[in-house]
């Protein structure tokens, strides 16, 4: 248990500073903003109780808030995404529940459960921030382009990430 | 009341939900109001002392250029010393000057933290509260104008750049002084907008747009880019004019606030008119 807790919180600092010091000088274009960091909320433990679900949320948010100067921004896309993960969980659930002691990961649940699973949890979390960033809707075509484009992205990466460290996982 | 408290306690996901998320729409607003210090911004200490590490770092890859650059600046400056000047009469004598008299006074500052890809673009600069920064102040480079700055913590200021939605700068043609405001329109980094140029304007590509004198913020005259096209809206007696920026907004390092010595004088003068008005 205490491992756990300790792996995740190293998980996230290390997604922050990904996020901050490499992704976001990164510039790929306009329509491209990948948001990585959300990946700590997709591969948080079953057993996660909801109140802690959000709080984390919420403190990750602001964290990479302060980074973006964008006070409350993702603050408010990840507590959102975090409401809504319970409800995903239990629509991709398999027959038997989930077992005790797995992660949503690829490596317990494979790809195509994976991709489902993280993907609506990224579209709409980028739909939130997207959204509340620009909060109007004479641009709405241009802003959910960039809503598809960066999921597309973010979710490349967060494959990637996962593929890399499962790799290790099996060397150890 | 009690079984309120057990409603609450029943359903405390949605209710805990909701209380964070009017949290974060609190502090959306918050910031977006100008004229308020946020909190969670880029000028705190513990963000603002990680990006400038990084930017430490980082600095060394552009060195080369960067002093390239402030080389070329040195050799401008040096054409302008009085040493450059041949000296025509050799009488020496002092002038008590009363004709001018200083306004814009300068400070140079770092960037530590920069972005051009989003929709609101920041920039954090190193000088803070204790260099005598405070918020609404200009901001230039040798290259022309930068943006406005926002928040003011002791040591570092945020700076929002001509790249955001909500900076408008009031811009006029070198040539005649037509003015308008200037916008980010959101598309390129290298291009921004003007409006409300009248359509007798003869407007010519390559033509130089500059700040105008009547904003507070910068002095008069400062670059801000050239006239790359224009267009005139159907039924409006007004062009929009797309311009190149003469600023790389990638390419930033050091940058120089400006304070307007006379601003505080011509507010205060302004204000009590307006309130004159108003009786």
């Amino acid at each position: 248990m205490a491992n756990v807790i300790i792996r995740n919180i190293i998980r996230f600092f290390l997604l922050v500073l990904v996020q901050v010091l490499i992704i976001k000088n990164i510039e790929l274009g306009r329509f491209i903003n990948p948001f990585v960091y959300v990946l700590f909320i997709v591969v948080l433990p079953f057993e996660t109780p909801k109140w802690l679900l959000l709080c984390i949320a919420f403190i990750l948010g602001i964290t990479i808030d302060m980074f973006y100067d964008t006070a409350g921004m993702h603050a408010a896309a990840c507590v959102f995404m975090a409401y809504l993960r319970p409800g995903v969980l239990k629509l991709f659930s398999p027959r038997d529940g989930y077992e005790f002691g797995t992660q949503p990961t690829i490596q317990y649940l494979g790809v195509p459960w994976f991709l489902s699973y993280a993907g609506i949890l990224v579209v709409l979390h980028h739909l939130i921030l997207f959204y509340i960033e620009v909060f109007r809707f004479s641009e709405f075509f241009s802003t959910f382009f960039r809503v598809l484009v960066s999921s597309i992205f973010t979710m490349l990466l967060i494959v990637i990430s996962q593929y890399f460290f499962q790799r290790k996982k099996e060397q150890e | 009341m009690r079984n309120l408290i057990l409603f609450i306690w029943k359903h405390y996901f949605v209710f805990l939900f909701l209380l964070l998320e009017t949290l974060c729409v609190y502090l959306v607003v918050q910031n977006n109001n100008f004229q308020r210090a946020g909190f969670v911004n880029s000028s705190n200490q513990v963000s603002a002392s990680v990006l400038s590490t990084a930017e430490n770092i980082q600095q060394y890859f552009y060195l080369k250029s960067e002093n390239e650059r402030l080389a070329k600046e040195n050799a401008e400056l040096h054409s302008h010393d009085l040493l450059s000047f041949s000296v025509l009469v050799n009488d020496q004598y002092s002038v008590n000057d009363t004709l001018f008299r200083q306004k814009y006074s300068y400070t140079s500052a770092k960037v530590v933290n920069n972005s051009t890809n989003r929709r609101n673009n920041f920039l954090t600069l190193d000088k803070g509260s204790k260099q005598g920064i405070t918020n609404k102040m200009g901001v230039i480079s040798s290259s022309g104008v930068i943006g406005i700055v926002k928040d003011v913590s002791e040591n570092f200021c945020t700076v929002m750049s001509v790249l955001h939605s909500k900076t408008t700068i009031s811009a006029k043609l070198k040539k005649d002084g037509t003015f308008g405001p200037l916008n980010w329109d959101g598309e390129s980094f290298a291009y921004a907008t003007l409006n409300d140029i009248p359509t007798h304007v003869r407007l010519v590509q390559g033509d130089t747009i500059v700040t105008s004198q009547y904003t507070k913020m910068f002095p008069e005259n400062i670059l801000i880019g050239t006239v790359e096209s224009y267009f005139r809206e159907s039924a409006k007696p007004f062009y929009t004019v797309k311009v190149k920026l003469s600023t790389d907004f990638k390419k930033l390092t050091y940058v120089y606030i400006v304070n307007n010595m006379l601003k505080g004088e011509q507010e205060i003068l302004e204000k009590n008119s307006e309130a004159d008005k108003k009786e």
